[in-house]
C-alpha cells in the first residue's frame, strides 16, 4: 500500500510562505507529478513528504498514518535526487545495498534484491563499478536502483531527468513510465517540464508561488486549463491570448481588440453573458488555429501578418503578427506561406479558452 | 600556448620557473652543502668555494647524534606533532561538519569567532598560556604542546574542514538518511570518506605546523632531553656566539626530511583536497 494524504500543507521559511495551505490525496499505486516553475513549491512539498524539511502546519499520512514527526528513515519512502546523490567512494553494488544494511537485512536477500534490480535496470555488468566511472546515463539507473532495493511504499523524485540531455530524457522517460507500470509503486514526482508531467503523470499538479493551480489528468489540464496560468503553462508551444472587450452586436457577442474583431460561438457566449462590456482573455493553442479556407466560414477568423516561419519538419509553427499583439499558430507542413504573407487564420470555435481578466480564472 | 612561439614558452615559462625554483630550492643545497663540508674551512684556503666540497663528511651528522640529543629531539617532535595533530583533526572535523551543516542560532558568527582567535598571534598568546601550563605544572613536558598547539591547530582545521564539508553535496546526506542512516551514521559512513581528502589536507597541514613550531617550545621546555628539534638545535648548537654550522645545517636538514615525506606522500590527496573536488 502506498495512499499519501496531504492536509492543509503550509512551509514558511522564515517570512516567506514558500507553500499554502496544499491539499491533495495520492491513490494507492498512482503516478502524480507535481510541476510548476521554479520556486513554485513543488521541491519543498517532495521534501516536506520525505522529512528533509519540517512541516509548518498540516498532516502528511501515508496510509492513514500520519507521518509529521517520523524521522525520513521510518517513513518507508525512497527518493531519488536531481544530481543522483551517489555515494561516490562506493561501489555500484553497495551504493544500492546500503539502504538494507542500514536496515540490517541478511547479505543473501541484500544480494538478492540488488541483483533483481540490477537486471531490472539492465545494469547487471557495473555493479562493481564506482559511480564516476558510469555514464550520466547510468548514474540515473543506479539511483533508481537504489530507491528498488527497498521496496518502499513511496517513490520519491525530485527532478531526475534534468541533468541528462534531451535525447537520454525521452528514453529514461519511457523507462520510468514502464517501470512504474511493473512495480505499481505509488509514485510522486517532481519536474519543471510540462512534457514529463503530461507523459509519466496518471495525474498533474500543477503550482504557482506555492499555491496548487489544479490538479487533474493530463488531457483534463489541457482541454480544461483551471486558470490562465495553467492554461499557458501546459502545452508548447504555449497558448495564445489576447486581451479583449466583451460587446454585444445584433442578439451575439462580439469580442474585439485593436487587432481582433470575432463573433463568439453560441457555447461561449452563454457564459459571457454577464461580462459584456467588459475585459476577458481569449485563450487559443496554436494547434487549434488554421489557415482559413472555404471550410472555416463557421469558424471565427481574424487577419494576421507572417513574421517568423519555423520549419520544424512535422509541423510549421507561424510567429504572426495580429494588429499590435503576436500569435503562434501550428500548422500543416503542407502549408505555403512565406515571411510578410498576410493570412486570414481561422480559431477552432470549440477550442476557445476565456479567462477573467482580473481573477485569470476560467470562465 | 600560441603555436610556434616557442621562445614565448621560454621567456613566459622555463626562465621564469627556473629562477622561481632556484630561489626556493637554494636554501636547501646550502645546508647540505654545509651539513657534508669539512668541519673548519678557512676563506682563504687554495681553492676555496663555499658552494661545492670535495671531501663530504658525516662528521656533522654522526655530531649530531653522538654529541647532542638530537634523536631524542626527534622522536619528541614526532610525538608532539602527531599527538596534537590527532586532536586537533578530531575536533576539526567535528566542528566543521556541525558549523556547515547543523542549522543551530549563531553558526555563522561561532565559524567567524573560531576564524578570529586563529589570527591571534602566537608571540602575544604564549604570555597567558605560559601562566596556565605553569599553573598545570605541565611546563618541560611533551603535554605542555600537544595541549597548546590545538589552540591554532583547532580553528584552522574546523575553518579548512567547514569549507571542505560545504562542498560534499547535501543530498549525499539526505539520500543516506533517508535510506536508513542516523544522522551519525551518515556522517561516519557516507559523510567523513567522501571528505578523506579535505581531512588529509588538514592534518598535512596541522602537522607540518606542529613540526616547525618554534615559540611555544621555546618557552614551555626547558631541559635539553624535552625540546624539539626546531629549538633543541638553535639552542644547543650556538654556544655563546659560536655557531656550530656543521651540525646546525645537518639537525635542519634532517628535521625539514620528514615534513618533505609527508607532503609528497598525501600530495596526490593533498591536492584534491585543497580544489575541494568531489566527483558524484
Amino acid at each position: 500500500m502506498g495512499q499519501v494524504v496531504l492536509k492543509g500543507i503550509n512551509k514558511f521559511y522564515e517570512s516567506v510562505h514558500a507553500v499554502k495551505d496544499v491539499n491533495l490525496q495520492i491513490r494507492d499505486k498512482e503516478f502524480v507529478v507535481f510541476v510548476g516553475p521554479s520556486g513554485c513549491g513543488k521541491t519543498t512539498t517532495l521534501r516536506m513528504i520525505a522529512g528533509l524539511e519540517a512541516i509548518s502546519s498540516g498532516d502528511i499520512s501515508i496510509d492513514g498514518n500520519v507521518i509529521n514527526a517520523l524521522a525520513p528513515m521510518d517513513r518507508d519512502i525512497a527518493m531519488v535526487f536531481q544530481n543522483y546523490a551517489l555515494y561516490p567512494h562506493m561501489s555500484v553494488y553497495d551504493n544500492m545495498a546500503f539502504g538494507l544494511k542500514m536496515r540490517k537485512f541478511e547479505r543473501r536477500e541484500i544480494e538478492k534484491r540488488v541483483r533483481e534490480a540490477a537486471d531490472i535496470l539492465g545494469i547487471g555488468e557495473l555493479l562493481k563499478r564506482k559511480p564516476r566511472q558510469l555514464s550520466g546515463g547510468q548514474r540515473q539507473r543506479v539511483a533508481l536502483g537504489r530507491a528498488i532495493v527497498r521496496h518502499p511504499r513511496v517513490f520519491l523524485f525530485d527532478e531526475p531527468l534534468s541533468n541528462l540531455d534531451a535525447k537520454l530524457r525521452v528514453q529514461m522517460r519511457v523507462e520510468l513510465k514502464k517501470l512504474h507500470l511493473r512495480l505499481g509503486t505509488t509514485a510522486i514526482y517532481v519536474t519543471h517540464d510540462q512534457v514529463e508531467a503530461m507523459t509519466l503523470g496518471d495525474r498533474v499538479v500543477v503550482m504557482k508561488d506555492g499555491v496548487v493551480q489544479q490538479v487533474g489528468e493530463p488531457l483534463e489540464l489541457y482541454n480544461q486549463p483551471a486558470n490562465k496560468f495553467v492554461a499557458g503553462f501546459i502545452g508548447s508551444p504555449a497558448m495564445n491570448f489576447a486581451t479583449v472587450t466583451v460587446t454585444e452586436a445584433d442578439g451575439s457577442l462580439i469580442a474585439e481588440n485593436s487587432g481582433l474583431r470575432i463573433k463568439l460561438p453560441d457555447e461561449i457566449a452563454q457564459r459571457l453573458r454577464g461580462h459584456v462590456g467588459r475585459e476577458v482573455i481569449l485563450g487559443v493553442r496554436p494547434e487549434d488555429l488554421t489557415v482559413a479556407s472555404s471550410a472555416d466560414l463557421d469558424h471565427p477568423c481574424f487577419d494576421a501578418v507572417i513574421e517568423v516561419v519555423e520549419q520544424l519538419g512535422s509541423e510549421i509553427l507561424l510567429d504572426m503578427k495580429v494588429g499590435e499583439s503576436n500569435m503562434v499558430a501550428s500548422v500543416e507542413p503542407t502549408a505555403r506561406v512565406r515571411v510578410a504573407d498576410k493570412l486570414r487564420v481561422a480559431m477552432r470555435r470549440s477550442r476557445l479558452h476565456v479567462f477573467d481578466a482580473q481573477t485569470e480564472a476560467a470562465i | 600556448m600560441i603555436e610556434g612561439a616557442i621562445w614565448r614558452k621560454w621567456v613566459f615559462f622555463y626562465v621564469p620557473m627556473a629562477l622561481f625554483l632556484l630561489f626556493l630550492l637554494f636554501p636547501f643545497y646550502w645546508m647540505v652543502i654545509t651539513s657534508v663540508g669539512e668541519l673548519y674551512r678557512p676563506w682563504n684556503s687554495i681553492n676555496y668555494n663555499p658552494f661545492w666540497t670535495w671531501k663530504p663528511t658525516w662528521d656533522h651528522v654522526r655530531y649530531l647524534f653522538e654529541e647532542t640529543l638530537f634523536a631524542s629531539w626527534l622522536w619528541n617532535t614526532t610525538f608532539i606533532a602527531l599527538a596534537s595533530t590527532a586532536i586537533s583533526l578530531v575536533c576539526g572535523v567535528f566542528a566543521g561538519y556541525a558549523l556547515s551543516r547543523l542549522n543551530f542560532p549563531f553558526a555563522g558568527s561561532l565559524g567567524t569567532g573560531i576564524f578570529i582567535t586563529y589570527l591571534v598571534p602566537q608571540t602575544l598568546l604564549f604570555i597567558p598560556l605560559a601562566e596556565i601550563i605553569r599553573n598545570y605544572r605541565l611546563g618541560d613536558t611533551p603535554w605542555s604542546l600537544i595541549l597548546t598547539y590545538p589552540t591554532f591547530l583547532i580553528p584552522f582545521c574546523t575553518w579548512l574542514m567547514m569549507g571542505y564539508f560545504k562542498a560534499v553535496p547535501r543530498e549525499l546526506e539526505e539520500c543516506a538518511r533517508i535510506d536508513g542512516a542516523s544522522r551519525w551514521q551518515a556522517m561516519l559512513y557516507i559523510v567523513i570518506p567522501v571528505a578523506i581528502p579535505g581531512i588529509l589536507s588538514a592534518g598535512i597541514f596541522a602537522f607540518t605546523l606542529s613540526w616547525n613550531e618554534f615559540i611555544y617550545a621555546l618557552v614551555f621546555l626547558s631541559s635539553p632531553a624535552q625540546k624539539t628539534v626546531s629549538v633543541g638545535v638553535t639552542s644547543e648548537l650556538i654556544r655563546g656566539d659560536v655557531f656550530f654550522w656543521g651540525p646546525l645545517m645537518a639537525g635542519a636538514l634532517l628535521g625539514s626530511i620528514p615534513v618533505a615525506i609527508a607532503y609528497s606522500f598525501f600530495v596526490e590527496h593533498y591536492v584534491a583536497g585543497l580544489t575541494g573536488s568531489v566527483k558524484g
